[in-house]
């Protein structure tokens, strides 16, 4: 299947093996006159993340890894598949996390073959094919993999133990580390010092520093990125029976109506309140800085969005992506904490 | 759109790489239903103050730099598809930007709102930069037909790429409508033909 949108996080639905990609407004028009698409075929790329995840490692922290190693501008002209044994360990919300920030390493899209953990997410959703239907389909969809041998125009593989919890320090998906390291001391190879240290200054952070114990302002766990049921349960699970810290602004914003209802029925809703959270109505809120919910300038935010791009939140607004683990523990903690670490009180 | 063959113009240099869509328009100046005007909010963030005031550090807020071809750093448009970074920079009155790398989604859009985005290699780029320095009014010539660029104070010219289909769209000013309209006779006698099979 193909899909097409307005949103360059379209490739969201690259989770289910679709060739999903974003579009401009033009070429909007362009389908709507013609149900076409006139596209070169991309280069073909494949990422392959192999073995087991580390505790407090979660789908966000190996998208974030793989673009800090690939860089912003690591996946122009290329749609990628994402394979190995970590990829195919996540759920398909994980999957979804996955797929949904290709575009920040500069992916048109990134997909994931369909397997029975595809499979078992689509059988018996609205929409989905019932009875004989259903087995035609399921027969096709096993179809859906790439051949072995195959040749990518380009490959790479990381092991899944490098990987820990992650943040970014700078002003684009490609400034990332783990929680634990410190802010490079120089811009990679190849990327501009002058580039880097306006992006530093922005921040207010130090080259050279480390981030762990950085007081922050705002939490805001959300986004096409990260708003989905299993994201809000882990997030839950880390806050219930605590307090988000009193100097920090917290929000939840589940991803649809139908995640805000079933969390309601879960009652993670009322886990969240009772810490201190504001449970808000679904959508993208604080990801864009386009309605009310912006973060103020020079403020701290720890988000579970996909871009800490200068003024994305709001004019001035510093954003520090991360897990919903990692921002859940800096809602509680009031700073940046390492979540596969004991916390301390 | 406006057909575009030859351009002669000075530029205004933007040495900054990764510079992202929502630093071309924020998001909170998309809610608008026509094309026009995005380009009072072009680089809003680093042209203005909070309060409106201009920020005179700015290039776009220093008379000295002027001229319808942007040149900015590398990977240039990255981050959302909103074809309204496109539609800002053409609405301030760019025709040309200028890098040795694009975002996809960004080129993409450009060339569907007739501003021509040239690829040249990061040392022509360095040039470019050079010669605006050297020269604030120096003026560079883009000729689309030829596919080339030209530094005029020096002569360097260097060639770029770009796809025949959308060359020939943004000599005639089409967008991919108007070039399908072009075709209709066309796509009527196709479709006539495939009727009767």
């Amino acid at each position: 299947m193909t899909i097409v949108c307005g949103d360059s996080h379209t490739s969201t639905h690259g989770a289910f093996g679709c060739i999903a990609f974003g579009i401009g407004t033009s070429q909007v028009e362009q389908v709507f006159a013609t149900q076409c698409l006139l596209q070169r075929k991309p280069k073909s790329m494949r990422i392959s993340v192999e073995g087991e995840l580390q505790p407090g490692v979660v789908a966000k922290d190996i998208i974030l890894y793989i673009i800090s190693r690939l860089g912003v501008g690591g996946g122009t002209g290329y749609f990628v598949e994402y394979a190995g044994s970590a990829i195919r360990s996540l759920s398909m919300e994980g999957r979804m996390t996955i797929c949904n920030m290709s575009i920040e390493m500069g992916a048109r899209g990134g997909m994931i073959a369909p397997d029975e953990t595809t499979f078992a997410y689509v059988k018996g959703r609205e929409f989905a094919p019932e009875g004989e239907a259903w087995d035609e389909a399921l027969a096709y969809w096993k179809t859906l993999q790439t051949d072995e041998g195959a040749i990518f125009d380009a490959e790479f593989t990381f092991d899944a133990a490098d990987i820990q919890p992650m943040i970014t320090y700078g002003t684009n998906p490609g400034m990332g580390m783990a929680v634990s390291d410190h802010v490079p001391e120089q811009s990679k190879a190849g990327e501009s010092q002058d580039t880097f240290r306006k992006s530093l200054d922005y921040m207010g952070i130090a080259a050279g520093s480390s981030l762990l114990g950085h007081p922050i302002d705002y939490v805001f766990i959300g986004s096409c990125t990260n708003s989905r049921i299993e994201d809000l349960r882990i997030a839950a699970r880390l806050v219930a029976g605590q307090r988000v810290a009193d100097h920090v602004k917290a929000m939840i914003v589940p991803g649809s109506q139908q995640v805000a209802i079933q969390a309601k029925e879960e009652g993670l809703d009322k886990i969240f309140t009772d810490a201190g959270f504001e449970f808000r109505e679904a959508g993208c809120s604080a990801c864009l800085g386009m309605n009310e919910d912006k973060v103020p300038a020079g403020k701290y935010c720890v988000s579970t969005s996909n871009r800490n791009f200068e003024g994305r939140q709001g004019p001035g607004a510093r954003t520090i992506l991360a897990s919903p683990l990692t921002a859940a523990a800096a809602a509680i903690a009031g700073k940046i904490v390492d979540v596969s670490k004991p916390m301390q009180a | 759109m406006k057909p575009f063959t030859t351009l002669q113009s000075t530029a205004v240099p933007l040495p900054i790489e990764d510079v992202d869509t929502d630093q071309i328009i924020p998001a909170r100046f998309l809610k608008a239903t026509t094309r026009e005007g995005f380009g009072d909010n072009l680089f809003r963030d680093w042209r203005f103050h909070q309060d409106g005031t201009s920020k005179d550090d700015f290039v776009l807020n220093n008379p000295v730099y002027q001229g319808e071809i942007l040149v900015a750093g590398k990977n240039f448009g990255c981050g959302s598809s909103r074809e309204h970074a496109a539609w800002a920079i053409a609405d301030y009155g760019f025709r040309v930007v200028v890098s040795s790398f694009f975002a996809d989604i960004f080129r993409g859009n450009a060339l569907n709102n007739g501003l021509l985005p040239v690829v040249v290699s990061p040392d022509f780029l360095h040039q470019i930069f050079e010669a605006i320095e050297a020269n604030p009014v120096a003026t560079f010539t883009v000729s689309l037909e030829n596919q080339a660029f030209t530094i005029d104070d020096t002569a360097q010219t260097t060639s770029f790429e770009i796809d025949p289909y959308k060359k020939t769209c943004l000599i005639n000013g089409y967008d991919d409508i108007d070039f399908l309209i072009s075709q209709r006779a066309a796509i009527e006698v196709f479709e006539l033909n495939s009727l009767v099979k």
